[in-house]
């Protein structure tokens, strides 16, 4: 009896298409880039109101067009997924224990969700309403 | 009325034959309390001795039966028929090579799981006579859910990342260290270091969570890597604020 065990090949490039919760993960990684353009948006804007009002009312014009909104609104719902995927995972990367007993994951996702509520408004208000 | 039966689409593979492995179907009955393993054990029974795969406690315990059914890893005796269409695929599992028919190889994961020293390094060699070495339930509980692993490599197959690249440590072998060094018995967490806290050790880890999904233990191997990543990050940066402490 001779051995010769069969290797498959090695993953293509399109590994992740191949199950749902690959496509998941591969989601959840890039909507990171999303929120890292949206980021730059907000430099950009920086940058158009160190330039004086005309330039920055300009920025906002953009921003409040049609294509602005729309980017908006992905970027939101990547965010709000970033968010929900971070949020999730908590509980396990970090198990807290009171008296002996594991705390319910689902508490410590909760609590990240008040602190995510309680943030955004307190930013609400500080932008003025 | 004709009997009810189910088709299974096993991968074959000899190697003294095949110069790849192709499929063979077989029709075998259908019974409401038969699982998967029931069904491949019929047709070595009854319709192709030939067909080799690895089995032995038909509950869930010993971890032999791990194949690929419908795309999914899972234990072969923990999936009934009842819950798949009438035609299943059986594959060997994923990311490790095919010995034979449902057979793989896993000496890559068996050295792994040595590289991690998967038992209590103790403090000192204790006599048997001196006693047991005592453990209240709180310190019990704080690493139980990971003795459940019963090496079954679902998780393996399951992980894209031991897919891109084998030199991964992998899901259970990196649970498993984490489950010792979690044990208020064990001082083996820093000799564990070298392959633990490596590159290709956690940190090859994107934390894609198959690993858990699959787990037919509950073990959740992807929650045992995050923390030990934690623990990792932590260490690196005591060891600028306590550098005596260095190794």
């Amino acid at each position: 009896m001779s051995r010769r065990p069969y290797k498959a090949e090695p993953s293509k490039s399109g590994w992740w298409l191949e199950q749902p919760r690959y496509i998941r993960y591969m989601m959840r990684e890039m909507s990171a880039a999303f929120i890292g353009v949206y980021a730059l948006v907000l430099i950009a804007g920086l940058f158009r109101l160190s330039e004086g009002e005309a330039a920055y009312t300009e920025f906002l014009d953009a921003a409040k067009g049609p294509a602005g909104l729309i980017f908006a609104v992905i970027a939101m719902l990547f965010a709000l997924y970033h968010t929900y995927t971070w949020f999730e995972v908590t509980p396990k990367a970090m198990p807290l224990v009171f008296a002996g007993k594991r705390l319910p994951g689902a508490i410590i996702v909760a609590a990240h969700w008040a602190g995510f509520v309680v943030v955004s408004a307190a930013l609400w208000l500080l932008a003025g309403g | 009325m004709s009997e009810r039966t189910v088709e299974l689409e096993i991968l074959r593979y000899d190697p003294e034959q095949d110069e790849a492995p192709h499929f063979q179907v077989y029709t075998v009955p259908y019974r409401e309390d038969w699982v998967v393993l029931d069904a491949i054990n019929y047709v070595k029974d009854e319709l192709d001795r030939t067909l080799s795969y690895r089995w032995s406690c038909h509950m869930a315990v010993c971890g032999s039966c791990g194949m690929v059914v419908n795309g999914e890893p899972a234990l072969a005796c923990h999936t009934f028929l009842r819950d798949y269409p009438q035609r299943i695929r059986v594959e060997p599992l994923q990311n490790f090579p095919i010995e034979r028919d449902l057979v793989v190889v896993m000496d890559d994961f068996i050295d792994k799981l040595g590289s991690v020293k998967p038992y209590v390094v103790a403090r000192e060699e204790k006599a048997v006579d001196d006693g047991e070495n005592l453990q209240t339930p709180a310190e019990l509980a704080r690493f139980k859910q990971y003795t459940a692993c019963i090496n079954c490599l679902l998780c393996y197959s399951a992980c894209p990342q031991y897919a891109l690249n084998d030199e991964f440590v992998g899901p259970a072998a990196l649970a498993l260290a984490h489950r010792y060094n979690l044990d208020s018995r064990d001082v083996g967490r820093s000799a564990r270091e070298d392959v633990v806290a490596s590159n290709p050790g956690i940190w090859e880890c994107s934390f894609v969570g198959a690993c858990s999904e699959v787990c037919p233990k509950a073990v959740d191997p992807a929650a045992a890597i995050q923390q030990t990543k934690i623990a990792s990050t932590g260490d690196y940066f005591l060891k600028f604020l306590m550098p005596w402490k260095r190794k």
